[in-house]
C-alpha cells in the first residue's frame, strides 16, 4: 500500500470538513465535494496497491491484476457525489434566486426553544393563580378565555 | 375475570362514538360493565366467603413471567365489591351530575376504562401483572384529573399527580421483581409469594421499601401526600370513585395482600406505622384549614389513608380485619361525602364553607345523608366507621409489638381531629353563618332525587353495616382471613362493653367536638405555625428547577448554528473510534512511502488543490482549486491502474465544473467577510482532527485484513462466467447489478430535482398574474424575461 495516496485522501477529508463548517453555502459544496474525492481515494488505498488495470481474458493469472472490487465502488461513489453535488448546487442557486443570501443561517427556533421555558413556567403559574379563587365547577365559564400566545419572543 | 376486564375496555372504547350521538344516555352502556361484574361476583360470593378462591390462567409474556392470572378470594370480592359496586353508582350519579357538554362520551370512557383496571388489579395474582394494571390507574387517573384541559390548574395537577405516582410505580416495579427473583421456586403469584415468604435478607429489606414507595405515592402518604388536593380539579365524581374510594386504596391493598408475609421484614413495619400515623395526623389537621368543603374531604382521605397504612402494615391479623372493615366503611362513607359536595356544587355553584350559610333548611334530605356518612367517619355509633375504628384501637391495645402504645395514641390524636374537620365540614356545608360575606344558601333549589341517591344508598350501608353488625361480620371476617388467617374471637361489635377502645372512642368524639368549639383559637394557632403548602411547594420548585436547568443545557447544546452541530457529529466521529484503535495501531506489511513517482507528484499537486480551495476567498478561484483537484484524483486513478475510474472522473469533473461556473455566474465574486479567528483555529482544530483519523483508520483497516481480497475471486469469475474481459464492468453491471439499479434511481431523482430546482424560478417569471412587489419581494432576477 501507499502511504502517498493514504496522506492525500486525509488532506482531501480534512479540507473537506473544514470547508463543511464554514458559512458560505458554496464553500460547503466545495467541502462535499472534496470529502467525495477523499473517500474515493481511500477506496483505492484499500484496494492494497497499484497495479495492472483489470482487464482479463482465459489465460489472465489472477493475482497479477489489481484487486476491481474497490473500482467499482469507486465508480458508484463518484457518480453519487456527482449528483450530489448537482443537486446542493441548484440548491444554492434556489436558495441565492430567494434571499439574495449565500449564507447558512443559524436557526432561531432552536434558540427560542430554551428561552421560552421560563415565559412557560410563568404563564402556567400565573393562569393557575387565576383559577385558583373559583371553588365550584359550575361557575361562569371565564377562565376558559384562551390564553394569549403572543407574548412569545 | 379476563373477559370482565376486557369488557370494561370494549365498551370504554365505544363509549366516545355513542357519546357524541347520545350524549348523556352514554352512561347507560358504560354501567354495563360494572353491574355485569357485580352479577358475576354474586353468583361466585358464596363460595369465596366459604374460603374458596377462584382462578383462572392465559400465558401473555412467557419470557418475563407474565402471564394474565387472576384470582378471585374473598379480600378480593370485597374490593371488586367498592370497585363495581360504587363504580355503578358514579355512573348513574355522573348521568345527573353533569350540565350537557359535549365531551361527556370521553368522560365516561375514562371512567369505564379506570374501572376496568382497577378490577384487574384487585383480581391480578401474577406481580408483574399488578404492576400494569397499577399503571393503567395511574394513566387513567391522570387523564381524569385533566379532564378539564382548558385550565391549567387542572393540567398541572394531573402532571403533578402522574408524575408522583409513575415515579413510586417504577420504585415499586423494582421492589416487585426483586421479591420475585428472591422467592422460592421462583414464582410471580401473589398468592404463593405471600405464603411461601422469600427468606430474609438485604436484598428483601431493600425490596419492601421499593414497594412501600409505590404503596406510600399510590395512597398519597406524606411526604407524598400533595398531588391528592390537586387531584380535586377533577370533576366530583371522579374525586368520590377514584381519589377516595378506589384507587387511592390500590396503596393500602397492595400492603394489606403483602403484610402477612412481610411485615417482619426490614423495616416495614417502622415504616408503615410511621408514615400511617404522621399521616393521618398531618392531613386531618390540614384539613381543619380548608375553605373548600372538597378539599376538607381530600385532606380527610389523605388522614384516613394513613390510618389504614397504619392498620394493615402492622401484619396482625386483628388488625387486618379490623383495616378490612375501615376499608369498607371509608369508602361508603367518603364517596357518599364527596357525592354531596358535588351536589351542593351542582345546586349552590359553589363549595366555600364561607359562604354557604342555610343549605341544611334548604336541603333537608341532602342534609340528612351527609350527616348519616360523616357520623360514620367521625365514628359515631352504631355506624359502621364506629365499629371498624374500635377494632382498630383494640387490636392496637391487644397487639405484643413494641410501639404498638405509641401507635395507638397517635391514631386517638388522628381520631380526635378526625371529629374536629368532620364537625367542621357539616357546619361548614349545612349550617346558617351569620356573618358570612356575600352568602350563599337562601335561593337554592332542591335537587332531583336520583342526584342524592346513589349518596343515600351508601349513607344507608353505613347505617345497616353498624345496626346488623353481623352482616357487615359476614363479609369482613372472611375477607380479612382471606389475607392471612382468620382474626381468633374478633367480630364487629354494636356493642363492645365497657372496654378501652370504647374510652378511647369518646375520647375521640369529646376531644374533637371540643376543638371544634375552639375552633377560633385553634384557626389562630394554625395560622401562626402554619407551613401549609410545603410539600406541594417542594414539589413544583424541585419541578421547575428541572425545567431551568433542561433549559440552561439545551441553551449550551442548541444554539441553532449548523457548524456546531456538524462539529459535535464529527468530532465524534474522529474520537471515540481512535480511542478503541488506539490499543492496537500498527502499520500494515509491504507499505511503501510511494509506489511509483507519479504518484507522489500528483499526491503534492491534489494537496496544494485542495489546501487552496480551503484558503482562497475568491468564488472562482475556489471553483479551479476544486477542478485541480479532481484532475489530480483522475491522474491518481491513471497511475492505479484503474482505467475505468480515470475516464469517468474526467467526463463528471468537467461537468462539475461547468455547473459550478453556471451558479457561481450570479453570487457575488467573493466569499463573505471572515469569521474570528477563534473560531476558525476550532475548525481547523476540528478539521485536521478528522484528516489525522482517517489517516490512520486507512493504515490500521488494511493492516487488519487477515483474508483474501474478494475482489481477485471476482476478477477470476468475470471471464468465466461473467462473459466479460473488464472486471469493474461486470461487478458493476452483473455481480453488483442492483447496487447499479440503485444507483442510476439516486441519479435520476437527483437530476429531477435539480431540474425542478432551476426551474422553478423561471415559473415564476413566466406566470403574468404575479404581481410586480411579489416578484421583486422575490428577488428572482427579471433579466431575461424583457421587462
Amino acid at each position: 500500500m501507499s502511504i502517498a495516496l493514504a496522506l492525500t485522501a486525509s488532506v482531501l477529508f480534512a479540507s473537506g470538513t473544514y470547508l463543511l463548517l464554514q458559512r458560505t453555502l458554496t464553500r460547503v459544496i466545495l467541502g462535499v465535494a472534496l470529502l467525495g474525492h477523499g473517500t474515493v481515494l481511500l477506496l483505492q488505498v484499500s484496494g492494497g496497491r497499484a497495479g495492472d488495470a483489470p482487464i482479463v481474458g482465459p489465460d489472465t493469472v489472477g493475482s497479477s491484476v489489481v484487486d476491481p472490487l474497490p473500482h467499482a465502488l469507486a465508480l458508484t461513489a463518484i457518480v453519487i457525489s456527482f449528483g450530489i453535488t448537482a443537486f446542493l448546487l441548484a440548491l444554492a442557486y434556489r436558495s441565492w434566486a430567494l434571499t439574495h443570501d449565500d449564507q447558512v443561517q443559524d436557526d432561531i427556533e432552536d434558540r427560542i426553544v430554551a428561552r421560552r421555558v421560563e415565559l412557560d413556567l410563568e404563564r402556567s403559574e400565573a393562569a393557575a393563580a387565576r383559577e385558583a379563587e373559583d371553588l365550584t365547577e359550575f361557575g361562569p365559564d371565564d377562565h376558559r378565555t384562551p390564553i394569549d400566545d403572543e407574548d412569545r419572543p | 375475570m379476563t373477559g370482565l376486564v376486557l369488557l370494561h375496555a370494549l365498551v370504554a372504547v365505544l363509549a366516545p362514538a355513542v357519546g357524541a350521538r347520545f350524549g348523556k344516555r352514554v352512561f347507560a352502556l358504560t354501567v354495563i360493565p360494572s353491574l355485569a361484574t357485580l352479577v358475576w361476583l354474586a353468583v361466585h360470593l358464596g363460595d369465596v366467603l366459604d374460603g374458596g378462591a377462584v382462578t383462572e390462567t392465559y400465558q401473555w409474556v412467557p419470557g418475563l413471567d407474565l402471564a394474565l392470572s387472576f384470582r378471585l378470594d374473598a379480600f378480593g370480592a370485597l374490593m371488586v365489591l367498592l370497585v363495581s359496586g360504587i363504580g355503578a353508582l358514579v355512573v348513574a350519579y355522573s348521568a345527573w351530575y353533569f350540565p350537557h357538554r359535549p365531551d361527556l362520551g370521553r368522560f365516561a370512557m375514562l371512567l369505564c376504562g379506570f374501572s376496568g383496571a382497577m378490577l384487574g388489579l384487585v383480581l391480578s395474582d401474577n406481580i408483574l401483572l399488578i404492576f400494569v394494571f397499577w399503571e393503567l390507574t395511574s394513566i387513567t387517573s391522570y387523564l381524569l384529573i385533566g379532564f378539564d384541559d382548558t385550565r391549567e390548574s387542572a393540567r398541572k395537577a394531573a402532571l403533578q399527580a402522574i408524575l408522583i405516582t409513575g415515579a413510586g410505580g417504577l420504585a415499586m416495579l423494582a421492589g416487585l421483581v426483586l421479591i420475585g427473583q428472591q422467592s422460592s421456586g421462583g414464582t410471580w403469584s401473589l398468592d404463593e409469594i405471600v405464603h411461601n415468604a422469600p427468606s430474609e435478607g438485604a436484598v428483601m429489606s431493600w425490596a419492601v421499601v421499593l414497594v412501600l414507595a409505590g404503596a406510600f405515592t399510590k395512597s398519597a402518604q406524606v411526604p407524598f401526600h400533595m398531588w391528592l388536593p390537586g387531584a380535586m380539579a377533577a370533576p366530583t365524581p371522579v374525586s368520590a370513585y377514584l381519589h377516595s374510594a378506589t384507587m387511592v386504596k390500590a396503596g393500602v391493598y397492595l400492603i394489606a395482600r403483602l403484610a402477612p408475609a412481610f411485615a417482619d421484614v426490614g423495616l416495614w413495619r417502622e415504616l408503615t406505622a410511621g408514615v400511617g400515623v404522621a399521616t393521618m395526623i398531618w392531613g386531618a389537621y390540614r384539613a381543619l384549614r380548608q375553605h373548600d368543603l372538597k378539599l376538607v374531604l381530600a385532606f380527610g382521605t389523605i388522614s384516613q389513608l394513613g390510618f389504614l397504612v397504619a392498620l394493615f402494615g402492622w401484619g396482625d391479623s386483628k388488625l387486618l380485619f379490623a383495616g378490612t372493615a375501615m376499608l369498607l366503611a371509608h369508602a361508603f362513607f367518603k364517596a357518599a361525602l364527596f357525592m354531596i359536595v358535588g351536589v351542593i356544587d351542582h345546586q349552590a355553584h359553589s363549595r366555600d364553607l364561607r359562604r354557604l350559610s342555610g343549605l341544611g333548611r334548604r336541603l333537608p334530605a341532602t342534609a340528612i345523608i351527609a350527616t348519616l356518612a360523616a357520623a360514620s367517619m367521625a365514628g359515631v355509633p352504631p355506624l359502621l366507621g364506629f365499629m371498624s375504628k374500635e377494632a382498630g384501637f383494640l387490636g392496637f391495645a391487644d397487639s405484643l409489638h413494641s410501639g404498638a402504645d405509641l401507635v395507638l395514641a397517635g391514631l386517638v390524636v388522628g381520631s380526635i381531629l378526625t371529629t374536629a374537620y368532620t364537625a367542621r365540614f357539616l357546619w361548614g356545608a349545612f349550617a346558617v353563618k351569620p356573618g358570612a360575606e356575600d352568602p350563599i344558601g337562601a335561593e337554592v333549589d332542591r335537587p332531583l332525587p336520583p342526584l342524592i341517591i346513589p349518596a343515600g344508598l351508601l349513607a344507608v350501608a353505613s347505617l345497616v353495616g353498624g345496626l346488623y353488625a353481623p352482616l357487615a361480620d359476614e363479609l369482613v371476617r372472611p375477607a380479612a382471613a382471606a389475607l392471612h388467617e382468620p382474626a381468633g374471637e374478633y367480630h364487629l361489635h354494636l356493642w363492645p362493653g365497657f372496654t378501652l377502645p370504647l374510652l378511647l372512642s369518646a375520647v375521640a368524639l369529646m376531644g374533637g367536638l371540643a376543638l371544634f368549639a375552639l375552633r377560633r383559637p385553634v384557626a389562630a394557632l394554625q395560622r401562626k405555625v402554619a407551613v401549609d403548602n410545603g410539600a406541594d411547594d417542594a414539589f413544583f420548585a424541585l419541578y421547575n428547577a428541572t425545567l431551568r436547568a433542561a433549559a440552561r443545557i439545551t441553551r449550551i447544546v442548541q444554539p441553532g448554528s449548523l457548524s456546531f452541530y456538524l462539529s459535535a457529529v464529527l468530532i465524534t466521529f474522529a474520537v471515540v473510534p481512535a480511542i478503541v484503535m488506539m490499543g492496537d495501531w500498527e502499520v500494515p506489511d509491504g507499505a511503501v512511502w510511494a509506489e511509483s513517482p507519479f504518484q507522489a507528484v500528483i499526491g503534492v499537486i491534489v494537496t496544494v488543490g485542495a489546501v487552496g480551495a480551503t484558503l482562497t476567498r475568491r468564488r472562482f478561484a475556489a471553483v479551479l482549486t476544486l477542478g485541480t483537484v479532481g484532475y489530480g484524483v483522475a491522474m491518481l486513478f491513471v497511475v492505479q491502474g484503474a482505467p475505468d475510474l480515470a475516464l469517468t472522473q474526467f467526463l463528471i469533473e468537467t461537468v462539475v465544473l461547468v455547473l459550478f461556473l453556471m451558479v457561481l455566474r450570479r453570487l457575488p465574486e467573493r466569499f463573505a467577510p471572515r469569521r474570528t479567528s477563534s473560531l476558525r483555529a476550532a475548525h481547523a482544530l476540528v478539521a485536521l482532527g478528522v484528516g489525522a483519523f482517517v489517516f490512520a483508520m486507512a493504515l490500521a483497516s488494511l493492516a487488519a485484513r487477515t483474508e483474501r481480497p474478494l475482489g481477485h475471486e471476482m476478477s477470476e469469475v468475470a471471464y468465466a462466467e461473467g462473459g466479460g474481459r473488464n472486471a469493474v464492468n461486470v461487478i458493476l453491471a452483473d455481480i453488483r447489478a442492483f447496487d447499479t439499479m440503485g444507483e442510476i434511481v439516486v441519479i435520476a431523482v437527483a437530476a429531477i430535482g435539480t431540474a425542478a430546482l432551476v426551474r422553478a424560478g423561471r415559473a415564476r417569471r413566466d406566470d403574468e398574474a404575479v404581481p410586480d412587489e411579489i416578484r421583486a419581494g422575490v428577488g428572482v432576477d427579471d433579466g431575461g424575461d424583457g421587462r
